[in-house]
């Protein structure tokens, strides 16, 4: 008999069982530093921005940075009144999703309860594209074809607005909204479905009655990452939405996010530690805070969903 | 009875029409899109615009240092990001312990796909330009993107891994492999459709991204070349380029649309043609790299 | 190492005392019982009693998936070893100890590459020998005249009973002291099961064989010793044409009478 395979047990004290044990240990090492790296990044990003942040706070008093009137940290007098941006932020985010909720939600029950498999699989990823195109080709779309098509409906609508570039954000924000909205729907059991549409019911009433309802979190959890994207969308609000930061809730008029105002910054000669270089980083920290309260909050809702279907 | 079943069928056929036009509106915006910018930019296109460097003379300007730049730049991301998503996603389905530290990376991951691109620019500025003192270079510009799109490949990484049934790893393990052995023969090529495609999604997001660019500084008038990487004396190799200044696609189309000639908008649209076709190219390729192992592998 | 002999029993391998759990609840009571050298032993009981679980200590595949409790002992002989003591290696007991799993799982790749990986994870280089060992395999799990000219095309594109030949034959190249079948034909039609089943006989001459099966007329078939285990505990262990038509336990009559399970 062949004794070419014949393996006896060998000791742990043996080379080649200790080589093979190290090796396979190194590479474990290596792989979970890899991992970790992420967190190290986390903590990189977190720590850079509050970091660079916080010598504002030296010069511009917590009162000021909340209470002023305007932003104009760049000017003779400056002001630093965050809530500008602030304003402009969620004035542009609202606008982008009263398009894309509706929207992605429709297209989610209708590529869900309403296509079959085949025309899902080619629909989907044609939908998806509209994810994948550059934001500065969104950003060129809403200021020279969308403002100029909206003057014809207002004519005294600014050739920088909230509205237009809101509204091809919330275009953008669809596939974000319609594919997670679609998976969560497709999650629930068929027995629902079934049972629903066996007492009767359309296929409408089993959508909003019984679907819906039961794929809520999930849902609910990519209209969260609908609004972190909004909020933290960058070059179409640069290009389009202007540079003038303003506590109003008019879409027709410029105005500027807390994005813009970074972007706008940067593009000129940044000294490190000038007044507006610190201010960049304090815009960042405030968009920070906002998208992970709600990063935190779709993660919640998610790990709910999850126990849920447990 | 009759009447109420006749309502319900009315309400189903008016929801299929408002599902279709929503889904027509999503469509015809992203095709006027592209139409619009199309006829806009197309006479602009020509091989002069490929050749030449941007200009103050809006037709003789062209995007050479920009397509340039952002290969150098994905090229640069592509090398840190590939390795490190795809080894923290082999980490993470295969390696790790259901415990407290891999919850917090898994947290973690999916907070840091959350965080807006130009947070990572704000980073980059702060901790690669003026910390690690790299300045407004390449390298700097490639690690930025690396770390934004790395999220995206771990992701699709566990994804792909996690159609591998268990009893495809427990044959190899039957058989007296190693963990290593398992990932390496079985786990990663049986993958590897998934990851790629995901690496390309990732990929293209990096060419597409511009946010974070600017924020590190990279320069808008850019009318040279970073340096060649192989020269005709020795060393013969050079990582000089690396830490040349650049430009890239879609800055420099930010740098045309946000002039107010229009003739730098016809630039900045044929720019976007070219910025655009390479994302959907990408994408399309993604589309197909999956739909081709999807069929390839059937468990 | 073969032995010719086949009308006393050596035993190839001895469960001793075994507890077996996960976490506070054991799933396998107390387990005592003998494996015959080039015999094949069948591990029957409704579904849930722990013959799969039993199955899956001998070649420590529940160490993959966390912490486990193996209290008691598996011994291999003639080395007279417990392989489920700390200090032995799994990835050794699964070296000597073959698996053939419910489902066919053959790996995506040539049916060559399958017969091979087990040689491939021991460091064999020699292609000489590997051929000559595919080809073996294959013989001896009665593929060879069926895939002998198509080698290197897909195992998948093979139908399902070929399919879980081809496992067999790749568990049998790497020359294994026991091979463990899990309900190796749950999944098949009734003509390759009969295939199966022919060959399990025919491979009792060169090799041990411990199957779980859920069918209970396989086992008196095929099984020189069956196990009837019940709720984590082995009931009953004796030779097939006793345990089916002479049980000492009442609850292995009820099960083979159908009254249960």
């Amino acid at each position: 008999m062949d004794s070419k395979l014949a393996t006896t047990f060998s000791k742990p004290q043996s080379i080649k069982r200790r080589v093979r044990e190290l090796k396979e240990l190194v590479i474990r090492i290596i792989l979970f530093i890899c991992a970790a790296s992420s967190v190290l990044i986390t903590f990189g990003v977190v720590w850079t921005l509050l970091k660079e942040a916080f010598p504002f706070f030296m010069e511009v008093s917590v009162k000021n940075f909340l209470t002023d009137k305007e932003w104009t940290p760049l000017f003779e007098n400056p002001q630093y009144g965050i809530f500008n941006l602030i304003c402009g932020t969620f004035l542009t985010t609202a606008i982008a999703l009263s398009v894309a909720i509706p929207l992605g939600t429709i297209t989610a029950v209708f590529l869900s309860e309403y296509m079959s498999n085949r025309y899902r699989e080619i629909l989907k990823p044609i939908l998806e594209l509209l994810a994948a195109v550059p934001t500065v080709v969104y950003g060129y779309f809403a200021l020279l074809f969308v403002t100029p098509l909206l003057q014809k409906i207002y004519p005294d609508l600014s050739s920088f607005n909230a509205l237009s570039a809101g509204l091809v954000m919330g275009v953008m924000i669809i596939p974000y909204v319609s594919s997670l909205s679609e998976d969560a729907m497709r999650a629930v059991p068929v027995h629902l479905r079934e049972g629903s549409l066996a007492l009767g019911a359309s296929n409408l009433q089993t959508s909003f009655k019984v679907i819906i309802p039961s794929a809520f979190s999930g849902i609910a959890s990519a209209y969260v990452l609908g609004i972190s994207r909004a909020l933290g969308e960058t070059m179409v609000v640069a290009i389009a939405a202007g540079l003038q930061p303003k506590i109003s809730l008019n879409p027709l008029e410029s105005t500027q996010t807390l994005t813009a105002y970074i972007v706008q910054v940067s593009q000129g000669d940044l000294p490190h530690g000038s007044i507006g270089y610190k201010t960049i980083y304090v815009a960042g920290v405030v968009l920070l805070f906002f998208t992970l309260i709600f990063n935190l909050i779709g993660l919640r809702i998610r790990s709910k969903m999850e126990i849920k279907f447990k | 009875m009759k009447q109420q079943v006749e309502k319900l069928k009315r309400q189903d056929s008016v929801f299929w029409i408002v599902g279709l036009l929503t889904l027509a509106f999503a469509l015809i915006t992203l095709l006027s899109l592209i139409v619009d910018m199309a006829m806009t930019g197309w006479p602009r296109i020509s091989s002069e615009f490929f050749m030449n460097f941007p200009s103050r003379f809006p037709e003789k300007a062209g995007i050479l240092s920009a397509w340039v730049g952002s290969l150098c730049v994905v090229f640069v991301t592509a090398f840190l990001a590939i390795p490190l998503g795809i080894a923290s996603g082999v980490y993470l389905e295969e390696y790790s312990k259901k415990n407290i530290w891999t919850k917090i990376i898994e947290v973690n991951i999916l907070n840091l796909a959350g965080i807006p691109s130009i947070t990572y620019g704000l980073m980059a500025l702060g901790f690669f330009v003026y910390h690690l003192k790299l300045g407004q270079s390449i390298i700097t510009a490639g690690m930025t993107l690396g770390l934004l799109v790395l999220p995206i490949i771990i992701v699709t990484t566990r994804e792909a891994i996690r159609t591998i049934p268990a009893h495809i790893r427990e044959a190899s393990y039957s058989l007296g492999a190693t963990k290593w052995q398992t990932t390496w023969n079985h786990i990663l090529p049986y993958s590897s459709g998934g990851i790629l495609t995901g690496v390309v999604i990732a990929l293209s997001r990096a060419i597409g991204e511009t946010a974070p660019l600017i924020t590190v500084g990279a320069l808008t008038f850019i009318a040279f070349l970073p340096t060649a990487p192989v020269m005709a004396t020795p060393p013969y190799v050079s990582a000089q380029w690396l830490l040349d200044p650049y430009t890239v696609m879609p800055i420099q189309m930010f740098n045309w649309v946000s002039r107010p000639q229009e003739e730098f908008h016809v630039n900045a649209a044929a720019a976007g043609l070219v910025l655009l076709s390479m994302t959907l190219i990408l994408n399309a390729t993604a589309i197909f790299i999956r739909y081709r192992f999807r069929k390839k592998y059937k468990w | 190492m073969v032995t010719t002999k086949t009308d006393s029993n050596i035993k190839k391998a001895e469960v001793v005392d075994l507890t077996f759990g996960y976490t506070e609840k054991n799933v396998l009571n107390k387990i005592s019982m003998p494996i015959y050298q080039n015999k094949v032993t069948a591990l029957i009981g409704p579904s849930g009693c722990g013959k799969t679980t039993l199955l899956r200590c001998f070649n420590r595949m529940h160490d993959l998936y966390g912490e486990v409790r193996y209290n008691g002992e598996i011994k291999l002989y003639p080395d007279d070893i417990n392989i489920l003591a700390r200090d032995i290696d799994p990835i050794e007991v699964r070296m000597k100890i073959g698996m053939v799993f419910q489902k066919p799982n053959p790996f995506p790749k040539s049916i060559y590459e399958n017969i091979s990986y087990g040689l491939k994870v021991r460091g064999v280089k020699k292609k000489s020998y590997i051929d000559d060992k595919v080809e073996d395999s294959l013989k001896k799990a009665g593929l060879w005249n069926e895939v002998s000219d198509r080698l290197h095309s897909s195992a998948t594109s093979l139908s399902g009973g070929q399919q879980q030949r081809l496992c067999i034959a790749r568990a049998l190249a790497t020359e294994p002291d026991l091979l463990l079948l899990d309900e190796p034909t749950s999944a098949l039609d009734p003509i390759s099961t009969a295939h199966i089943e022919e060959l399990v006989t025919e491979l009792k001459k060169s090799v041990t064989l411990l199957m779980v099966t859920h069918n209970l007329h396989q086992a008196a078939r095929t099984a020189d010793y069956t196990a009837f285990m019940y709720l984590g505990d082995l009931v009953e262990f004796g030779e097939s044409s006793q345990i089916f038509t002479n049980p000492k336990e009442q609850k292995t009559e009820n099960y083979i009478t159908g009254r249960f399970g």
